[in-house]
């Protein structure tokens, strides 16, 4: 529950200097992007801020999102953040179940109407009255609807709240659609990836309590803090494809030597996210690093984008029987054409 | 997003369908029509089919000496940008990965950097190309919208493909999509305008060295 406290007390009450707070707030400016000087004053929007009351829904997802925010290491920025928040519903996280969780998640949107953030992780299924994922008696839909009601800001985190995900992938069975198509009147912030990388969620949440706004956003509603450039863009391994260098399969010379991975179907060109900056595990690698490519993971359908494995510049679909058939349909036109051609020849000459 | 999936996937289905069909059509239509028998003797100076074909071909690559100081500029420019796009095509790696995928053969690559250079030669090549069509009053005269659509439609991957690679104007993936739906609208128009040149260059050079070696000219 939501406490009266301001952050900026309770944080000195549990021990926490001053300077480790502002060595948080300076982090998070830097991950954000901001300014030096939003360092202070995200210090001092998080001080005064009251402790955020957040309901964290989990629909048609794999709790990949929640394994994400709770595995940052570091300096234990997630402490912070969960000193900073209120986790007021969470399936994975929650002590209370049953009746006394909906019950948690009822007084909190109660207790702190047009005040909470709503945190959806998954997708919705739409198809047959959503009767693909009910959570107490109650369709996704039905629960998102009434709990976003009296919501301050909604984040879409992972790629299946932003997008739709694996749910939504072809042939989408369960007609699975993406948080942005039902919330449409109130603030929404998609962080996408699948996972999302931790420090863009709680940099995000972190941003949102400093300041009462929400960060600037792409086309996507991506925060362009950490959605701002492309994976191949901030890749250590980019000069090696500007020279042409390039691992052909992943146990070649070319691999061993840490060269581009854009012939085994990196999609880190067309991908935007910080996994080159951020990075995961507390900075410690990220896919390409490791020696794979980008998947594509936080772009909308990326599970249909023609194969991991498959480089970026080839065509999808196979085209193959299309242009046999093209083949066979343009050659017997064509002669059909001649012949015909030579039959009017062979009449003209007839009756001349 | 939306517009990449559509430009790699149904777009670029369609374009190399109808330019598959439009090439088989153009070859069957041609090589299947009737052809006028030369029942003459023929030149006592004339030379085995192949050996004038392959002469005329050879003889044609070079303009000569009374038309040399009119049209030199022109065909050195033709030169550049015909081996300009050559390079650009064939020798990006991207591009060989899409050629690999059609057509499962892959050879060498050249540098990024020395593609975007022969790239932006290319470029002004072409340009010089359309400002000569212009500015020379029997060239002008003599240009249909065969010509100008083709220069476009060739000129426009090539443009796209620069901007794409220079990240200029829109995100990547935006000027990626408009690259590939260039290039299949490239592939829709190739076999039915002059840009089918592409096959016929050195058919009809055979051709027309054949019947010019009938009848005893010396190539």
């Amino acid at each position: 529950m939501s406490e009266q406290k301001t952050l900026g007390e309770m944080l000195n009450e549990r021990g926490v200097s001053r300077r480790a707070f502002l060595k948080y707030a300076s982090y998070t400016a830097s991950i954000l992007a901001l300014p030096p000087g939003a360092a202070t004053a995200i210090a001092q929007g998080l001080a005064s801020a009251r402790r955020q009351s957040v309901i964290w829904l989990s629909f048609q997802e794999c709790t990949g999102c929640t394994e994400s925010i709770t595995r940052a290491s570091g300096p234990s920025i997630e402490d912070l953040i969960f000193d900073f928040i209120s986790l007021d519903y969470h399936h994975t996280l929650q002590n209370a179940s049953g009746h006394a969780a909906e019950q948690a998640r009822l007084t909190a949107m109660e207790e702190n109407a047009g005040k909470y953030i709503v945190i959806v992780d998954g997708s919705v299924p739409l198809k047959d009255d959503g009767v693909y994922s009910t959570i107490a008696g109650m369709t996704n839909l039905q629960m998102l609807q009434e709990t976003v009601e009296n919501a301050f800001a909604v984040i879409a985190v992972g790629s299946c709240a932003a997008f739709g995900g694996i749910p939504g992938a072809n042939p989408n069975p369960t007609g699975a659609v993406p948080i942005s198509q039902i919330v449409t009147d109130k603030p929404l912030i998609n962080i996408s990836g699948c996972p999302p990388i931790p420090e863009a969620m709680t940099g995000t949440i972190a941003y949102l309590l400093s300041f009462g706004t929400i960060p600037e956003l792409d086309h996507l509603g991506r925060p362009k803090a950490f959605f701002g450039e492309t994976i191949h863009d901030r890749c250590y391994r980019r000069p090696f494809y500007e020279r042409g260098m390039f691992a052909r399969s992943f146990d070649d010379e070319g691999a061993r030597q840490g060269w581009c991975l854009y012939e085994l179907g990196c999609k880190g060109p067309v991908t935007y996210n910080a996994c080159a900056t951020l990075k995961w595990n507390g900075g410690v690698s990220f896919p390409i690093q490791s020696g794979h490519g980008c998947l594509g993971c936080a772009e909308p359908n990326f599970w249909d984008m023609g194969g991991f494995y498959q480089p970026l510049a080839t065509a999808t679909g196979d085209s193959t029987r299309w242009v046999a058939g093209a083949a066979v349909a343009g050659a017997a036109i064509g002669a059909a054409a001649a012949l015909a051609a030579r039959q009017k020849r062979k009449k003209i000459l007839q009756e001349g | 997003m939306m517009l990449l999936e559509f430009a790699r996937g149904p777009a670029m289905q369609i374009a190399l369908t109808v330019f598959v069909f439009g090439v088989c059509y153009r070859l069957f239509s041609l090589f299947l029509l009737w052809r006028t028998q030369d029942s003459s003797a023929g030149s006592t100076r004339q030379r085995p089919v192949v050996v004038a074909a392959a002469r005329e071909i050879i003889r044609r690559l070079w303009p000569q000496a009374a038309y040399k100081q009119r049209t030199l500029f022109a065909l050195i420019n033709g030169y550049i940008f015909h081996l300009g796009l050559a390079i650009v095509v064939f020798a990006l790696a991207p591009h060989i990965l899409f050629f690999k995928d059609l057509l499962g053969v892959s050879w060498l690559s050249l540098p990024n950097n020395v593609i975007y250079a022969v790239a932006v030669v290319t470029v002004a090549s072409m340009v010089t190309s359309l400002v000569l069509r212009f500015a020379l009053p029997v060239l002008r005269t003599i240009s249909t919208f065969d010509d100008y659509f083709s220069w476009l439609v060739t000129f426009l991957p090539v443009i796209t493909g620069l901007i794409a690679t220079s990240h200029l104007g829109a995100p990547y993936e935006t000027l990626l999509a408009i690259h590939l739906l260039s290039v299949a609208l490239l592939l829709i128009w190739l076999p039915f305008g002059k840009l089918m040149h592409f096959v016929w260059v050195f058919v009809t050079r055979s051709q027309t060295g054949v019947q010019l070696s009938h009848r005893g000219a010396q190539l």
